[in-house]
């Protein structure tokens, strides 16, 4: 079992508030990674700090054996991580198949010459491009909606869509925050499926989720914060008693 | 290190100036995040529509401040009916459209304002009669002229009177909730609209009286006079931090130091190289400097960015 | 529709002719006053198509674009004049001047490109300005600019051996000196167009419209969006350089009255009014808003004489206040412009 990303000890402050404090987790390559907690409890600050949109204030992040020194999220994603929004962030007036194209830019080249003169090297690519992108976009489920506007689509298909612009980047870790988000039994189902698919083909994932029954029928492991603290980390079953957990956050659901 | 102090009194007496219009910038742009283009020629209006009631009555033989009060109350209703007017026809329509239509809309605006202002008072630079003694006054080794008193005097009371409305007044209270969440606002009942109304109409008001004022310091009215004082005063707002009124005032006064120091000492400073005509650019360098270096102003809060 | 109009080549084959014509048909019916006006409208379209990168296709506001105009302009005056006596050719100093320009962009975009939309669009306007201010400054203590009276005498473009600006014996047809800068804009036109629709459906176009869509989204797909950013600027800017060596050639005299803000407000409402981002909407924008005003400053004299038997009304105001007017109704009835495309049409619908 190896370790895939390690954060060791990270914090984050805004003025007065400290929402993260001396967080340390380990995510194995391979596994499905929950984090929750209750409303408040730093875990999208945390998102946010291990993808490069947050500064952090303190403590390291390791990832792939390699340290992540204070990055950008484009080199974030460069390294190999990649992340959907809570708020669902598409690009709302290009098409799902155009999303996902874009998702693809960090792994390709052409630039501003190889766009005008358009010689046999950039059309491959883009034609590589496209092939790619309509393939991710039947992974997830939406194929058939390659063609149409992406503020146009279903909330799930959108949902879906940002799945599929992640999965774009060739990541080594997809980090979702909170994929289940106002979707119903049905859909939360499939959204179990595909990540259990996702998990199958290799990837790593790390979750946010509210959603208790689908993290603990889901999750490899857990990792629970409360104040911006890690109070727990281990599977399921074993964070589903842990008395500081349920004081915090469980309180016997499920 | 007469030389200082004189400058220090020219800049003080600009940035007097500068503060009043910086205070309709930051007001409007805390309640709408709009920068509002047009305020620079609300400001050239109040000095042309000032003028023209002047110009009849000071031959009239009244005493020079009464035609001046009578000036200023005639450009106050001017301007407060222009501005009340913009912010409807020309903003609200388009408070939900994306950043950039109001934007354009803005500088069609004032693209408008500043051909009516040609065609009604033509291209010409108007002088302004002398209504106030102009003699000057010794000030320790630097000379400050009664004009020059009245102008930092009127804009700091007005300025004073402002800070009560805003934090004492119940009007005052309902604008600052909407500039922080106008949702939020409008459940306790505050009527967003009215507020935004006549956060216009007061920063409609001060541009009048900054109109009077620096066309009464200039000697000289004109068409075009609202541009550049536009752009300092927006540059102003954004150095004390845009949002903040108590920032508006110290962008205001330290931009018009800044400016007159920059214009005295320039020539020494770069050797002979350049002049006194560069004085506009300090503003804008200032400008960039601020919002590169420190977007959030000397008194503005750091806004983080959410995911 | 009769099947042969539908296919494209048809219509690319009548916009050919009809480019082709213009500038006599113009020319023997109007005057030659009129083909310089052809001219100008085409000189802005390339800078509206410059802007349309920055403004359209990456979505960042420049209030400042005429600066790379000026540069551009002021770079071919200096080198192609009897101002420093040097006379290069004009296929040097064209693409100097774009990287001159370019160089600018860089400068300018990179420590301000992260600022938010508005605050960039009065950065940019600042920007502008001081390079006026500078272009009409610069002749003491040396006379690099020559100030406010400009730069004149400027060497026409010349071409295999004939400068434009005379006339020239063709095939049978004598095309007057406007006609033959026509026919060299409209070819370097086309060429930004084309150069523009590669762009906007290639990689880079995609992560600027990414960019202008949500930026936060795309610096998580791994978009270095500053690099992105400062592309389009260069871009743009370049293009602004190119067109600017072109203008000081054509016209033979720069000064700094040309370069103000009023310009640059003019070329992004080209932009922003023709549609933004969509390149046909933007060659619309361009045109119309050279044209119309010329028709406007041509007839409002006459026709206030006619009706009132006097100019009531200074038509230069005139046609500022109707601009200004026709901006604020623009944005208040049609936000996304007169031709935009087809799908942000429903974007801006109220």
């Amino acid at each position: 079992m190896t370790v895939l990303l390690e954060a060791r000890r990270v914090s984050k402050h805004f003025g007065g508030v400290q929402a993260l404090k001396d967080v340390s987790l380990s995510i194995n390559a391979g596994e499905i990674y929950g984090l929750i907690g209750p409303n408040g409890a730093g875990k999208t600050t945390f998102f946010n700090v291990l993808t490069g949109l947050y500064r952090r204030d303190g403590g390291e992040v390791v990832f792939g054996g390699t340290p992540l020194r204070l990055s950008s999220p484009h080199q974030v994603a460069q390294a190999g991580i990649a992340r959907t929004f809570q708020n669902i962030r598409l690009f709302a007036n290009m098409t799902a198949l155009e999303n996902v194209m874009v998702g693809r830019h960090l792994r390709t080249r052409a630039g501003v010459i190889g766009a005008v003169v358009r010689g046999r090297g950039t059309r491959a690519e883009e034609a590589a491009i496209r092939t790619r992108a309509q393939q991710l976009l039947h992974y997830v489920g939406i194929g058939d909606s390659a063609n149409r506007v992406a503020r146009h689509l279903s909330y799930g298909d959108q949902r879906r869509l940002e799945i599929a612009r992640a999965l774009a980047t060739d990541p080594k870790l997809l980090a979702l925050d909170e994929p289940a988000a106002g979707m119903n039994a049905t859909e939360t189902a499939a959204l179990k499926t595909l990540i259990e698919g996702l998990r199958a083909d290799g990837l790593t994932v790390l979750l946010i989720e509210h959603d208790v029954r689908l993290v603990m029928g889901l999750c490899d492991r857990v990792a629970v914060l409360d104040y911006g603290e890690k109070i727990a980390e281990d599977i399921p079953a074993n964070v589903q008693q842990d008395p500081t957990v349920i004081g915090a956050y469980l309180g016997g659901a499920a | 290190m007469d030389i200082l102090l004189q400058q220090i009194v020219n800049g003080l007496t600009l940035g007097s100036i500068y503060a009043l219009v910086a205070l309709g910038y930051t007001m409007v742009y805390g309640i709408l995040g709009l920068i509002n283009f047009a305020h620079g020629e609300v400001v050239m209006v109040g000095a042309l529509s000032s003028l023209t009631v002047i110009r009849p009555l000071a031959a009239s033989g009244l005493p020079g401040p009464v035609v001046m009060l009578i000036g200023l109350a005639f450009a106050a209703l001017v301007c407060m009916a222009l501005g009340f007017s913009i912010e409807r026809v020309a903003y609200r329509p388009l408070r939900n459209a994306p950043r950039l239509a109001p934007l354009i809309t803005a500088i069609g605006v004032s693209i408008v304002l500043q051909q009516l202002a040609m065609l009604i008072w033509g291209r010409s630079y108007h002088s302004v009669p002398e209504l106030l003694p102009n003699d000057p006054h010794d000030f320790f080794g630097a000379s400050i002229t009664e004009v020059q008193i009245v102008i930092i005097v009127v804009a700091a009371a007005t300025m004073a009177g402002l800070m009560l409305l805003v934090n004492r007044t119940r009007l005052g209270r309902a604008m600052r909730a909407t500039a922080e969440n106008p949702a939020i606002a409008g459940l306790m009942g505050v009527d967003a609209n009215r507020v935004i109304s006549m956060t216009f109409v007061i920063g409609s008001a001060l541009a009048a009286l900054a109109g009077v004022l620096i066309s009464a310091n200039y000697g000289i009215a004109h068409y075009h006079m609202g541009f550049i004082l536009g752009l300092k005063a927006f540059t102003a707002a954004v150095l004390g931090g845009i949002g903040n009124l108590a920032g508006a005032m110290v962008g205001g006064i330290l931009l018009g130091i800044i400016e007159a120091l920059g214009a005295g000492y320039i020539g020494d400073l770069t050797g002979g190289v350049l002049g006194s005509s560069y004085q506009d650019v300090f503003a804008f360098f200032v400008l960039i400097v601020v919002l590169i270096f420190r977007p959030s102003g000397l008194m503005g809060e750091k806004v983080a960015e959410r995911a | 529709m009769p099947n042969a109009l539908r296919k494209p080549w048809v219509g690319i084959a009548l916009i050919a002719a009809v480019l082709v014509v213009a500038p006599l048909a113009v020319g023997a019916s109007l005057g030659n006053a009129w083909v310089r006006v052809l001219d100008f409208a085409a000189l802005y379209v390339m800078l509206a198509l410059g802007l349309n990168i920055v403004v359209g296709f990456a979505g960042l506001l420049d209030l400042g674009y005429i600066a790379f105009y000026a540069v551009g302009a002021y770079l071919y005056a200096l080198l192609c004049s009897p101002h420093f006596g040097i006379h290069w050719p004009v296929w040097a100093v064209l693409p100097l001047g774009a990287l001159v320009a370019g160089i600018f962009g860089v400068l300018l975009g990179a420590p301000t490109l992260r600022l938010r939309g508005d605050y960039l669009a009065i950065v940019t306007l600042g920007f502008g300005e001081i390079i006026r201010i500078f272009l009409n400054n610069l002749n003491t203590p040396v006379n690099i600019t020559n100030g406010p009276q400009g730069i004149a005498r400027i060497d026409p473009i010349t071409l295999f051996g004939q400068p434009l600006s005379r006339p020239l014996e063709f095939l049978g047809v004598g095309f007057s000196g406007v006609m033959l800068y026509y026919y060299l804009f409209v070819v370097l036109a086309l060429g930004i167009v084309f150069v523009g629709i590669r762009l906007q459906d290639s990689r880079i176009g995609r992560a600027w419209v990414a960019i202008r869509e949500d930026e936060v989204a795309a610096k998580a797909c791994g978009i270095n969006t500053r690099n992105v950013k400062l592309l389009a600027f260069a871009m743009g800017a370049s293009f602004g350089g190119i067109s600017g060596g072109l203008f000081a050639g054509f016209q033979e005299f720069v000064s700094p009255e040309s370069f103000s803000l009023l310009e640059s407000v003019m070329v992004l409402c080209m932009v922003v009014l023709g549609g933004m981002g969509h390149i046909p909407g933007v060659i619309l924008g361009g045109l119309l808003l050279t044209v119309l005003p010329e028709i406007f400053r041509q007839g409002a004299g006459p026709l206030q004489q006619a009706l009132f038997g006097t100019v009531v009304l200074d038509p230069e105001a005139l046609r500022m206040l109707l601009f200004g007017l026709a901006l604020i109704a623009v944005m208040l009835y049609r936000p996304a412009g007169l031709w935009p495309e087809p799908r942000h049409r429903s974007e801006y619908k109220q």
